[in-house]
């Protein structure tokens, strides 16, 4: 038997196309961040996800990550991923409490594709922000507790035929940037280096390179972000999500990337 | 005081099911087939939006025939369900097998406690690894729940298109000779479907992760065209 079975709902009432309210009826409990508003909860120590960033180029979007994750002074992972397909067309990336902001990940990727499923169709990318917009809200009890998730969010806009790109603070709130942002604690470092190299109708493989140097930037200042990491062959995560769809760029070829930007120009004291 | 007819269950419960069976007549029927590419599902549909077949989950498909906003209906609590169990457990501990069980209970349950039943008969096909592992349930609008091996049939034909195709299917088919056999007996011995009254989906084996697909336009046209070439 459904846990709604009918005629409980009629097609007036009810989640509807939205998974977040099904949830918040049927089980709140499994609501990100659930829990964590209690005064309590806020000597909870938890990772927390540095630099993360979103460009814009010629066809779409690259977004990508350094993969450390902290916790006070302490390294807590080395290979965590910050950053998400939320579709096919779209791509999320979080900064800040690494545990609900995984939760919170999670949640959104379900609620496009329960949308789209439903109602026959996807989401427009405005509708996608938005709604992220009122997951992030939603956390806001969460938030005060210090469990903060702020992520940006970036896709294809298949009406308008380019890449877009969405900022968010603690409330919900959602501006667009017009061609990049960046979030986390390496994220002005990160976005000073972006904002001094970027150009527009730069083309998807000077933007790899672009996000690849302003995350070394950032981690060279900020001791929060993970650099590369020769040793163990740990490199940032890179995906760019263009007309064709949401693409991880293959480890082999970030690294290869890597190693070239590093044997260049960065080095010595100038960076 | 009136007092009401009484009316023997036997009785009230023939009235249900001939009202429901008559109905569910009325409509078209939709087979589903497991074949080496995958489970392809074919009915009539005049509708270019109105969709009877669609998706639930990465590996699982639905089908209705008889009234649309009935199985419509059925097919969103699938969504729920499908969608509620993936996020609470994780993707792959949804199955077909628990829905089947679902929606069994539930029309059921409309079935004896509703002054009218639901006019439906509902499809759920999961695609495995191999041909071996697909899943199809048929669910009644009594409630029955049936897993059928290889193919099935649901609606008002059922009987004799099942007849006709088990002796024409075989489990090694491709998808493409599956869609044109099942396009074959839908249209019967005297007439034939174009693609544009056909509406066709597949659950695609190799696809990673969701792994429904409409197949339609050109693309079925093609399908369809490959048929009477060979034919001819």
């Amino acid at each position: 038997m459904f846990d709604s079975s009918p005629p409980s709902y009629g097609p007036w009432r009810g989640p509807g196309s939205s998974f977040v309210d099904l949830l918040r009826q049927v089980a709140p409990q499994d609501l990100p961040g659930a829990g964590l508003d209690t005064p309590a909860a806020a000597a909870i120590e938890l990772a927390h996800g540095t630099t993360v960033l979103a460009i814009r180029y010629e066809a779409g979007v690259v977004m990508a990550g350094d993969r450390r994750a902290t916790m006070g002074y302490t390294i807590a992972n080395r290979r965590v991923e910050k950053v998400f397909p939320a579709d096919e067309l779209s791509g999320v990336a979080i900064a800040g409490a690494a545990g609900p902001a995984v939760e919170l990940v999670k949640l959104f990727q379900v609620q496009l594709e329960h949308y789209e499923k439903i109602e026959g169709e996807t989401l427009s990318l405005e509708g996608k922000a938005n709604q992220l917009g009122q997951l992030v809200r939603a956390n806001l009890p969460a938030a005060m507790q210090g469990f903060v998730v702020v992520p940006l969010f970036a896709g294809y806009d298949e009406r308008r035929g380019r890449g877009r790109v969405f900022s968010y603070d603690v409330s919900g709130g959602k501006y667009e940037e017009s061609d990049f942002q960046t979030n986390g604690s390496g994220g002005v470092h990160a976005r000073n280096w972006i904002k001094a190299q970027w150009q527009d109708g730069m083309d998807r493989d000077a933007v790899v390179d672009l996000a690849l140097r302003a995350l070394f930037a950032a981690a060279d200042e900020d001791v929060a972000t993970g650099g590369p990491d020769l040793i163990r062959s740990i490199y940032p995560t890179v995906a760019a999500i263009s007309a064709g769809g949401f693409e991880e760029i293959a480890e082999p070829d970030i690294e290869a990337r890597a190693q070239r930007l590093i044997g260049g120009r960065e080095e010595g004291e100038g960076l | 005081m009136s007092v009401p007819f009484y009316v023997p269950p036997e009785q009230m419960i023939k009235d249900k099911a001939d009202y429901a069976r008559k109905n569910i007549a009325k409509g078209r029927d939709l087979i589903a087939c497991s074949t080496v590419e995958g489970i392809v599902i074919v009915t009539e549909n005049q509708f270019r939006t109105l969709y009877k077949i669609s998706e639930i989950y990465d590996r699982i498909a639905f089908g209705g025939v008889g009234k649309y906003n009935e199985f419509e209906n059925l097919r969103v609590l699938g969504v729920r369900q499908a969608d509620l169990k993936g996020y609470q457990f994780a993707r792959e501990d949804v199955n077909a097998r628990a829905l089947a069980n679902a929606y069994g209970q539930t029309l059921g349950q409309v079935f004896t406690h509703e002054m009218k039943p639901y006019e439906v008969e509902i499809l759920l096909a999961e695609v495995g690894a191999t041909p071996a592992e697909d899943r199809l349930y048929r669910i009644t609008y009594d409630g029955v729940v049936m897993d059928e091996q290889g193919c099935t049939v649901l609606g008002g034909r059922a009987e004799a298109i099942a007849e006709a195709l088990g002796t024409r299917y075989q489990p090694d088919m491709h998808a493409e000779d599956a869609i044109r056999l099942c396009v074959e007996l839908l249209a019967g011995p005297d007439a034939t479907l174009g693609p544009d009254q056909l509406e066709v989906a597949m659950l695609d084996r190799a696809r990673p992760r969701r792994a429904f697909r409409r197949i339609e336009g050109e693309q079925l046209a093609a399908i369809l065209a490959a048929s009477s070439a060979t034919s001819a």
